[in-house]
């Protein structure tokens, strides 16, 4: 708390202040019941198919190497336990800006000698949600440390602009006004922590990068690449701003 | 990749009937959606499933294009005697999945 009081003080010089929503709110809260009973039920959740595929994955070698995720990290039960709440967070060697998806690939590139799995591809998808689903209920808690704090600038920042033909920031319908109703959506406080999750109106699983750039072209706006700096830098902030939120992947909604 | 999940009890007393709950990853594709060029999707659904209890076929269902992606059943079966619960189904481009469990009936 005290560090994010710290933080509010850093910025508060700037224009945009980063802000957090009171209380915080999972984006299943936002659901209709129904939604929120699917999530809440390991078996009929439709994005356990991809937590299960993940699982495969996870035991199964691959690449030159013929190494499995399994061989290094082992039971990910254990080992992966916890560790969605601390990403995105910068890789010591590299000084690399990682999320999770980047630090699976930077395994399957250099440990399994494979090659890069594609971003939003099924593999990817299934392998993130599998390593996040083991964290489940912990608590978000990304350290914006001096290695970080640049990306999260520029997030927070990205947070603030306005975009678009609509010309609205996040802020506006996460921050401002989360709870009210925008046509035939509940607006929600805007956290990441259920994805990878199941849309119905993808009819799959998908990532946070995609649910961001849905975000983009609902305002009219100019859509991010996947793996851009923006959508990463946004990824860091909305991590920030979810701090203390349980992680809900996989998240099932609308 | 045919990947699917089935929940049912493992061990059941005769004659008691179990709740059972059917996943399947599908894409079930209408068909009459069309990709960002204009064309057509071709449409590709799971047309039939049928399940085998003990190697006795104890339903079948015919799917159409109003299904949802990943299709959910819920069933039931009466546990009779110990075999295997066996599903398999077919899509429209003629792939096959198949998952089963076993049921060990105690009288």
């Amino acid at each position: 708390m005290t560090r994010r009081l710290c933080l509010l003080m850093l910025v508060v010089a700037s224009s945009a202040v980063a802000q957090v929503p009171v209380p915080l709110k999972a984006g299943s809260e936002f659901q209709a019941p129904g939604i929120r009973k699917l999530q809440a039920d390991e078996f009929a959740n439709p994005a356990m198919l991809w937590v299960a595929q993940g699982r495969q994955l996870w035991l199964a070698p691959r690449g030159a190497a013929n190494k499995s995720c399994a061989d290094c990290h082992g039971a990910a039960e254990t080992s992966m336990k916890g560790v969605a709440t601390r990403y995105p967070q910068v890789a010591s060697q590299t000084g690399r800006v990682l999320n999770l998806e980047s630090r699976i690939n930077i395994c399957t590139v250099e440990r399994q000698h494979a090659s890069a799995l594609e971003y939003e591809s099924d593999p990817l998808l299934a392998l993130t949600a599998y390593v996040a689903h083991q964290s489940r209920g912990m608590p978000m808690a990304v350290v914006i440390d001096d290695a970080l704090h640049e990306i999260f600038d520029q997030g927070r920042r990205l947070y603030h602009q306005r975009i678009g033909q609509l010309n609205l920031a996040c802020h506006h319908c996460h921050q401002l006004n989360w709870g009210k109703q925008l046509l035939a959506d509940n607006l929600s406080q805007g956290h990441g922590t259920g994805y990878p999750a199941y849309r119905f109106e993808w009819q799959k699983t998908g990532s946070l990068s995609r649910r961001l750039r849905a975000c983009y072209f609902g305002l009219r706006a100019q859509m991010p690449e996947y793996g851009s700096s923006e959508l990463l830098a946004l990824e860091v902030y909305l991590a920030w701003r979810a701090n203390g939120l349980a992680i809900e992947v996989p998240g099932v909604r609308k | 990749m045919a990947l699917a999940r089935l929940g049912i009890q493992e061990k059941a007393r005769r004659g008691e009937v179990l709740p059972a709950r059917l996943l399947i990853l599908h894409a079930m594709e209408t068909g009459f959606r069309l990709d960002a060029e204009g064309r057509a999707i071709a449409r590709n659904v799971i047309r039939f499933i049928v399940c085998r209890y003990a190697g006795r076929e104890v339903w079948r269902a015919d799917l159409g294009s109003g299904i949802a992606a990943n299709p959910y059943f819920e069933f039931f079966i009466r546990a009779d005697v110990s075999g295997d619960i066996e599903l398999h189904w077919e899509d429209d481009t003629l792939e096959k999945g198949s998952i089963r469990a076993r049921i060990e009936v105690t009288s």
